[in-house]
């Protein structure tokens, strides 16, 4: 962006936090290992990690873990991507037009505040044990933080951005064009992101209710026949997941706001 | 000389919601803006500076009386006006190419190709060649409003409306600023309404200084400013200009006191 040099970064400069947080973990599976091997952890409510990974390696290449990683996979990507539409194309509406907001929100608003996991049995119900429950439940898990977000950032639109384009001349729908949505997309992107969140919640709790497959059924399953590895193999993979998809929506944040000033 | 801009018992009474009654902003205001002329508002604080430069921009509705340009009443914001406003209210995720060619963008008087040269060009102009990539956050107060006034300078307005546009920065940018202005008008020729409570800014800038009372702003008086241009920052040390300084500056005292109010700190 600026033409100033860059300064040469040392390699222990540029990754700095990845090789501190990168040796924690390894320093806590470490001593976990460690203790694993002397026989000081119970196999029974506890595990430890090369019997994790060979559980892993094992439900790879033996047992079911590419389909249950595809099912949830399925299941929060059909769910999200409806969710992620959903909420930024209501919450523009709600956020742009006075009449769709006081129509809007008595009901969104009550919607909002009831806990999601209260509605997982009647959403059983409705869409039965197989997938579309799943789908669904990820939907409303991932909806309400994209939609409320996006209705923020319509409403947080700036006076002085305001006046000035009516004092060209802008037109409503130049103005919701160049002010109102530009200035919501950071409001939007947040969403998104505790979106990603909550939809993965969504997803596991939504398998652990009902049905015989998925990474959440994996680690109900595991708890109930006190399969303790496979339990933590779920478990592990869930972590990843949150955090590899959380990046990636930090990525995609940062990507849209670089026009940010250096905060 | 031909008037541009016209203003003609021009009153505003802002409605409280709380209170069931009327505050009168302005009262009965008549001016005359000359073609080409640079005319300095002056007056005290919350005397209607900033609800005459909106109601001439069209972004206020007002009461009575009438504003013209050539002769034509004006009816809401028109592209024959541009207003350079205190903050410089730029669009922190365009450019500062992007910003300059946000006013004739949204005007659609221009083509593509002559909205990018008229846009390369008033960079140039305020002196900002080389920051067309930069966003506004990555620049200095200075340097935003100078995009501030490129954006409404390119939109090629008949009248330039400026409210206390150095207000925010340091005395060294301000001093700095208005030279730069002063130059840019000098090539640009455009009508200007600059509105400032710094009465020295006024008087360096303008041919003629209205003042007006506190509120409810009545037009007070009209100082005829005498000096030759091009002027040089030097102009701010001659008695002359000292003079006539004081001269505004008595008056507008005079008004404070009798609201019981402390002038700001002109200087
Ligand atoms: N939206 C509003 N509602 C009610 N009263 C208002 C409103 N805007 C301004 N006023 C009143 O009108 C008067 C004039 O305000 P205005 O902002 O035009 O003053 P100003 O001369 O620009 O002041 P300053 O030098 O402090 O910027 C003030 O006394 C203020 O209280
Ligand atoms: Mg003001």
């Amino acid at each position: 962006m600026s033409d100033e040099a860059p300064r040469q970064q040392s390699f222990y400069e540029k990754y700095e936090a990845a090789i501190w947080g990168f040796g924690s973990i390894g320093l806590i599976l470490g001593i976990w290992e460690a203790a694993w091997d002397a026989k000081m952890i119970s196999p029974l409510f506890f595990s430890g990690p090369s019997a994790i990974a060979k559980q892993a390696i094992y439900a790879w290449t033996q047992g079911n873990l590419k389909g249950d990683l595809v099912y949830s996979g399925t299941n929060f990507t059909l769910g999200f991507l409806a969710a992620a539409i959903a909420g930024v194309v209501v919450g523009i509406l709600v956020g742009w037009y006075k009449k769709v907001r006081m129509l809007a929100d008595p009901i969104l608003n009550a919607l909002y505040a009831t806990p999601r996991v209260a509605m997982i049995p009647l959403i059983l119900m409705w869409f039965g044990i197989g997938m579309w429950s799943k789908v669904f439940i990820v939907f409303i898990s991932a909806f309400f933080p994209v939609l409320v977000n996006t209705v923020g950032g319509m409403r947080a639109i700036d006076r002085d951005l305001l006046r000035a384009a009516r004092a060209f001349c802008a037109s409503d729908w130049q103005i919701f064009k160049t002010v109102a949505i530009p200035g919501a997309v950071p409001f939007i992107l947040t969403g998104i992101r505790q979106g990603v969140a909550l939809g993965l919640i969504g997803v596991v709790v939504g398998e652990m209710f009902g049905g015989s497959q998925g990474v959440g059924f994996m680690v109900a399953y595991g708890g109930q026949t006190f399969a303790t590895d496979t339990l933590f193999v779920g478990v592990f993979i869930i972590a990843l997941a949150g955090i590899v998809l959380t990046w990636l929506a930090e990525r995609l944040e940062r990507r849209f706001s670089q026009w940010r000033p250096e905060r | 000389m031909a008037v541009k801009l016209q203003i003609d018992h021009l009153t505003k009474r802002y409605s409280l919601q709380r209170e069931a009654k009327q505050v009168l902003a302005l009262n009965d205001i008549t001016l005359g803006v000359n073609d080409g002329e640079f005319m300095a508002v002056v007056g005290p604080s919350g005397c209607g500076k900033t609800s005459l430069m909106n109601i001439v921009a069209g972004l206020l509705p007002y009461d009575e009386g009438t504003v013209s340009i050539d002769g034509k009443k004006v009816h809401g914001p028109g592209t024959d006006r541009a207003v350079v406003f205190q903050h410089a209210s730029l669009l922190p995720w365009r450019s500062i190419l992007g910003n300059v060619r946000y006013g004739m963008e949204m005007q659609k008087r221009f083509d593509e190709a002559t909205m990018q040269e008229r846009a390369e060009h008033f960079i140039k102009l305020v002196g900002l060649s080389g920051f067309e990539k930069h966003y506004p956050g990555e620049l200095s107060g200075g340097m935003q409003q100078r995009v501030n006034l490129a954006r409404a300078l390119a939109a090629d307005p008949v009248v330039l409306l400026m409210d206390e546009p150095f207000a925010a920065l340091d005395a060294q940018t301000r001093e700095f600023m208005q030279s730069e202005l002063l130059k840019i008008w000098t090539k640009a020729k455009k009508t200007v309404v600059f509105i400032t409570h710094q009465i020295n800014e006024a008087v360096y800038l303008a041919d003629r200084v209205a003042v007006l009372s506190s509120r409810p702003g009545r037009l007070k008086k009209i100082f005829d400013v005498p000096f030759d241009r091009p002027r040089t920052l030097q102009l701010k040390r001659d008695p002359r200009f000292l003079a006539l300084e004081d001269e505004i500056w008595k008056l507008i005292e005079e008004e404070s006191d009798r609201m019981g109010m402390v002038v700001e700190d002109a200087i």
